[in-house]
């Protein structure tokens, strides 16, 4: 059985992590569009420094050798040394290094502003995708595949946009600076230094890639190490209860011992790699010293050609440096990069399709008229464009029609099949069935969560694709199964309803949903912060709140998902009387899980497979004895 | 302080364990790589000079063969203490990954209480490859560092002890000020990190509450909200790196002033000395040692910088390694006792006069003078309102909190003196927050009994009223449950629950709150199959819904931690006001 698990285990990790991190084209352009965007002229500045002190740098050391050779050596021997000269170029030499410094210092500071903001421009543009993407896009991901985007990824673009850009930018600068000079000295030993380089990264880009497989199942490992740890720990009480100890220790050990393995193996090789590089540089060097010595000698005029030589050989060591940084840095700009283009790849999707021009306006009736005013009246209405560019408005009423509809998730599976229903204004219509019957889809589709396939729904008369998205949803209340909470005062989570709602909006929202006593025992009443989802409250004074946020909406239509965790009997009374006062004038869709909303609904739908199978009044339908009778009297679980 | 500190190190590096070679072996090829390293360059400078400035091949042959042999030295040291290294940090790792596991299979249901699951996840998982990582740097990095200005201050001094002072002079003065930068800024990041969860958790929010956000059309409330963290964020990380960037001033600033001294003063000896002292070499500084001394005062410095920025990372590993260190002295306060017994005889329970606290706090009690004796074979309802005791009482009976005052006594023997696997297999435990594994169904079910046939895992399904629905499974038995049992429904996953438990045969089955999804038929026929089919085993069921319960032998109504009502469910309508109250607002609302 461990055996089993293991395998299972390991199985789950590799399809989040792929096999190799692929990049797609264009990532690195784009990211630089975003520094040209906005950072142009910063930018610009500092090339402009990294420049100068690149070549400030090997100006200054060189001009050092100056000091030696061209002013203490002469210097030597004489009787009243006129150190003028000297001092003059050591002063020189410290104008040039500080030249370096001030360059140095000047675009470390541009870029950093220029990488944070670059940050945070992608941060945002990819939380104001997020917000506007379809239900689809978070019901087909894992909140920690979606999270790694804004955790992970944006970090390793963070590193790569501070640390290895500009290292990349400066080495490229240098080593081209130093391939010039070394061609002006001799392009043989140039094309030779550039064949011994090129072998160094043949074998370093073996290296690489031997590491990056080792990489990538070390990643797997410890994905599936952590996963299991985080199962088990979670599960903790439940392994205590049955004395399965031994069992998860000799599971995690195996486990354990495969991450230990590839772990060793991934770092031998990463390890192994600066060493390597740097001392086939060294080989290098003597190489370059040899041959160059040869050809000097064997030339028409040695003295001059060993200066030019010794420059060489010191080129070679400039060249070859900042060639073996950007080797190791290789690993981590393309973990960036994958990174970047999964970033980009979710600011690239589709938003929800939004064709509605049909909007939702505050009215005041005057006789048959509407006039639209721009403050709340507690009258509302559509606002429906006419083909001539004027205006008809009808009274906002909760007027709900399913007509032939036709809905599958992944276009094979069809999730419901001619579902025709309607629900007047004030109606309370239950749905009953089955776990997978097709209730919740019914509600998703109301609100433009998903878009229908075939046959159409109406509102008070509207088509709701002709809805704009947001004044439809506006109109909807909704109070689902799981609560969710948000971090911020209670009295912030109850207007999360309706954001202009005053303090005493809101106390009269928290009293109808009969939040308000247990809100007022709290300590800080409605300003007590809640984190975590509200970890602090029970379970049924969450619904409360939740209740509380939908009424404070005040919408003419509310879609209902009663919750199944139990609670304790005094809540769960409250609660129901909460729903019950919400329910109370307006159209509701409920997806009933008790017996008592579902028997005073005005119609009841008992769903099974994606169909209306009964539908009526609870009296006949029990009179029916089907399906619905069986689910009343108990027999079937009323999910 | 320091005691602490000794004490953390002297228990991590119990880990190290059997990688003791590796370990060792890492910081003294590190050395010599850096031995190497520092003599490279002075054979480079002979080349130079000797070799090819006087033209002699021969020299030049030599030293060259001399400079490969460094070399291929260096390439060996190097890349050994590169395996060498990461065999250690991935075993210590291990041995670390590995104790702190084991030791939390070892903790009591009080040791979990305290640590929370989420910490302790992260303990194991983050916390660890932190430690491993600054594991590594130490062996490493945090010797080479070191190592390489000590050595190449110990040449610098060979070569003119004079000159070398200077490095004594502007070290401290550098040291001081990197220290300093690095320290402010790695605050702002650190504080800047906190910010981070923030925005994480703004994220985390709206990921798991999309729905919420778009029913109520608050996206752009949302993003506002967001950007506003992410400004801040942006911010505060721009002063953090806008400091660091001094760094590279400071540095570069003491290096140069170093070099450019150590040039000038150096020009000053070399001229005072004679040429001849210098051609035989015994003059005391020659242009080619100005040189080498200049790499030389260049290397110090990086090296130290290097220390600088390391001993930081290690601050961080630090807050680490305490977490992980707590959890590994926190004892287990549940032990096996010495002689223990290993059989229970019946499934008879007696609480004489207990009291519990979670806090050992007598003012905090959370049962209070519970004194209740139920005979083996009896089934037990228990009823009460939230907090008002259920869950503990049943926790006591397998020993899975201790008591505070009195004693539990089951098959007539105080809970404490009895082996705690035979306790706990004979006292069979459905959790109210109950967890299916990653696995099949069988696999699931066999945690139970391991050796259990295949007939077994049908038989007690059968009694849980779960054969049937597993066998509507494509795979049946062998269907794949995901992570957290998400694709069965949760009056499915309450079923599996309890055939698991069946399977252990125990004398004791507790059920708390084990059926809240279950509907009331299917309920009912669990409940039957129990009677007949496991007479003798006594059942006690924790319920919200009086139907669960009101058959059973006898009921506990708990109130506030006490007893409040004992015995059967009618003698409890006539006598208990609780439950009259419960029962009358449960069938209210379906008979009406």
């Amino acid at each position: 059985m461990a055996e089993a698990k293991v395998r299972a285990m390991r199985g789950r990790g590799p399809a989040m992590m792929g096999p190799k991190p692929k990049i797609e084209k264009g990532t690195f352009s784009r990211m630089f569009k975003y520094i040209t965007k906005n950072y142009k002229i910063s930018f610009f500045v500092v090339i402009i420094c990294i420049i100068i002190s690149s070549i400030t740098n090997v100006w200054g050391m060189a001009s050092l050798k100056d000091v030696i050779d061209g002013y203490i050596t002469p210097l030597l021997g004489t009787q009243n040394p006129d150190y003028g000269p000297l001092l003059k170029t050591i002063f020189k030499v410290a104008c040039i290094f500080a030249t370096e410094v001030v360059a140095v210092f000047i675009y470390m500071r541009l870029m950093a502003t220029i990488s944070q903001s670059v940050l945070r421009d992608i941060r945002n543009d990819l939380f104001r995708r997020m917000q506007k993407l379809p239900i689809r896009f978070f019901d087909t991901r894992t909140t920690g595949e979606i999270m790694s985007l804004y955790t992970n990824d944006t970090d390793t673009l963070r590193q790569m946009l501070s640390r290895a850009l500009p290292d990349l930018i400066s080495s490229a600068i240098t080593i081209v600076s130093a391939l010039v000079a070394m061609l002006k000295i001799s392009v043989p030993l140039t094309g030779f230094v550039l064949v011994f380089t090129l072998l160094t990264t043949l074998i370093v880009k073996t290296i690489v890639k031997k590491s990056s497989k080792f990489f990538v199942s070390q990643q797997e490992s410890l994905a599936s190490v952590n996963g299991y740890v985080e199962e088990m720990i979670n599960g903790q009480k439940v392994i205590k209860v049955f004395t399965h100890e031994d069992k998860a220790k000799e599971e995690f050990d195996v486990l354990n011992t495969k991450l230990n393995s590839d772990m060793y193996n991934a770092n031998r090789f990463s390890n192994s790699l600066m060493p390597i590089a740097g001392n086939l540089g060294n080989l290098q060097y003597v190489c370059v010293a040899i041959v160059g010595t040869l050809i000097a000698l064997a030339s028409a005029n040695p003295v001059e050609y060993i200066g030019s030589i010794v420059i060489f050989l010191n080129l070679t060591k400039t060249f070859s440096r900042p060639v073996t940084q950007i080797m190791n840095q290789f690993n981590s700009i393309i973990v960036a990069l994958a990174g970047a283009g999964r970033i980009f790849k979710v600011i690239d999707e589709e938003p929800e399709i939004d064709e509605g021009n049909v909007t939702l306006v505050n009215v005041e009736k005057d006789g048959e008229n509407f006039k639209e005013v721009d403050h709340q009246t507690g009258t509302w209405a559509w606002k429906i464009p006419n083909e001539d560019g004027t205006f008809e408005y009808r009274e906002l009423k909760g007027y709900i029609e399913l007509e032939d509809v036709d809905f599958s998730y992944d276009g094979e599976k069809q999730v419901l099949t001619d579902v025709t229903l309607y629900a007047k204004p004030g109606q309370k219509i239950a749905f009953v069935g089955a776990t997978g019957a097709g209730k919740t889809t019914i509600t998703n589709l109301i609100n433009r969560f998903y878009d229908i396939q075939d046959g159409k729904i109406h509102y008070d008369g509207i088509e709701i694709k002709q809805i704009k998205k947001d004044d439809l949803r506006q109109s909807l209340g909704m109070v689902l199964q799981e609560t969710n909470l948000f971090t911020g005062t209670i009295k912030e989570n109850i207007r999360y309803g309706r954001s202009d709602a005053t303090d005493e909006e809101v106390i009269e929202a928290a009293k109808l949903a009969n939040a308000h006593s247990f809100i007022k025992r709290l300590p800080n009443g409605y300003d007590t912060m809640l984190t975590d989802n509200g970890a602090q409250l029970s379970q049924g004074q969450r619904q409360l709140l939740a209740i509380a946020r939908a009424a404070i909406a005040n919408p003419p239509v509310m879609i209902l998902d009663e919750a199944t965790s139990s609670i304790d009997t005094r809540t769960e009374k409250l609660v129901q009387d909460g729903m019950d006062k919400l329910m109370e004038g307006r159209t509701v869709l409920v997806i009933a899980h008790r017996l008592s909303t579902v028997r005073n609904s005005k119609a009841i739908m008992v769903l099974d497979h994606g169909k209306i199978i009964e539908r009526g009044e609870h009296d006949f339908l029990i009179d029916q004895k089907g399906t619905y009778y069986q689910l009343y009297t108990g027999a079937f679980e009323l999910e | 302080m320091v005691s602490t500190r000794d004490n953390m190190f002297r228990k991590l590096s119990k880990f190290i364990g059997e990688y003791k070679l590796p370990t060792i072996i890492t910081p003294i090829l590190v050395a010599l790589e850096v031995i190497m390293e520092v003599l490279i360059p002075l054979v480079m400078a002979d080349l130079i000079d000797k070799g090819i400035y006087a033209g002699e091949m021969s020299t030049v042959y030599k030293l060259g063969l001399q400079l490969v042999i460094l070399a291929l030295f260096s390439l060996c040291f190097g890349a050994t203490n590169g395996f060498t290294a990461a065999k250690a940090s991935a075993g210590f790792a291990k041995n670390l990954r590995k104790g702190l596991y084991h030791k939390v299979q070892d903790f009591s249901f009080a040791n979990i209480d305290k640590f929370s699951t989420a910490s302790l996840v992260t303990r194991l998982t983050t916390d660890v490859s932190n430690v491993q990582q600054a594991f590594q740097m130490l062996t490493r990095i945090m010797v080479r560092a070191p190592f390489m200005s000590i050595v190449a201050f110990v040449a610098a001094m060979k070569i003119n002890a004079s000159l070398a002072i200077i490095f004594v002079a502007v070290i401290p003065v550098l040291a001081f000020a990197i220290f300093k930068i690095i320290s402010k800024a790695h605050k702002i990041i650190q504080a800047t990190f906190r910010k981070y969860d923030k925005l994480n958790n703004v994220v985390e929010e709206n990921v798991n509450s999309m729905r919420v956000v778009k029913s109520f059309v608050l996206e752009d409330e949302e993003t506002e909200k967001f950007e506003e963290v992410s400004e801040t964020i942006c911010n505060n990380f721009i002063t953090a790196d806008k400091r660091m960037a001094l760094m590279p001033v400071v540095m570069d600033t003491a290096v140069y002033t170093c070099v450019l001294l150590v040039a000038w003063l150096g020009a000053k000896i070399i001229v005072t000395q004679s040429p001849e002292a210098i051609a035989n070499g015994t003059a005391a500084l020659t242009p080619g040692e100005l040189m080498t001394l200049i790499s030389y005062s260049i290397q110090i410095l990086m090296s130290l910088m290097m220390v600088s920025m390391c001993s930081l990372m290690l601050t961080t590993a630090k807050a680490s390694a305490d977490r992980i260190v707590e959890v590994l002295d926190e004892e287990s306060d549940i032990k096996n006792p010495e002689n223990a017994v290993t059989e229970v005889k019946d499934g008879s329970i007696e609480f004489n006069n207990v009291s519990f606290s979670y806090v050992n706090d007598k003012d905090r009690l959370c049962l209070k003078d519970v004194d209740i004796k139920i005979k083996s074979g009896e089934t037990i309802g228990i009823i009460g309102g939230t907090g008002s005791g259920k869950s503990t009482l049943v926790n006591l009976i397998s020993r899975l909190y201790d008591v505070t005052e009195g004693s539990v006594k089951v098959g007539g023997v105080n809970v404490r003196e009895y082996d705690l696997t035979t306790l706990r297999s004979e006292v069979a435990m459905v959790l109210q927050k109950n967890v299916l594994f990653s696995g099949t169904i069988k696999e699931n079910l066999r945690w139970g009994d391991e050796n259990a046939t295949d007939e077994d895992l049908i038989r007690v399904c059968k009694l849980a009223q779960a054969d049937e629905f597993i066998q509507g499974f494509p795979d049946k038995y062998d269907t794949y449950i995901e992570q957290g049992g998400t694709n069965v429904s949760g009056g499915q996953k309450q079923r599996l629950c309890i055939a698991r438990a069946l399977l252990k045969k125990p004398k004791v089955l507790i059920l708390d709150d084990s059926t809240s999804a279950v509907d009331t038929k299917t309920d009912a026929m669990i409940r039957t199959a129990f009677r007949e089919e496991i007479p003798n085993t006594t059942k006690l069921i924790i319920a919200q819904r009086i139907n669960s319960i009101e058959d059973a032998d006898k009921i506990i109504v708990l109130d506030d931690g006490m007893i409040n009502g004992f015995g059967t469910h009618e003698e409890l309508l006539k006598t208990n006001a609780i439950y009259k109250e419960v029962y009358e607002s449960q069938t209210k609302g379906s008979e009406s």
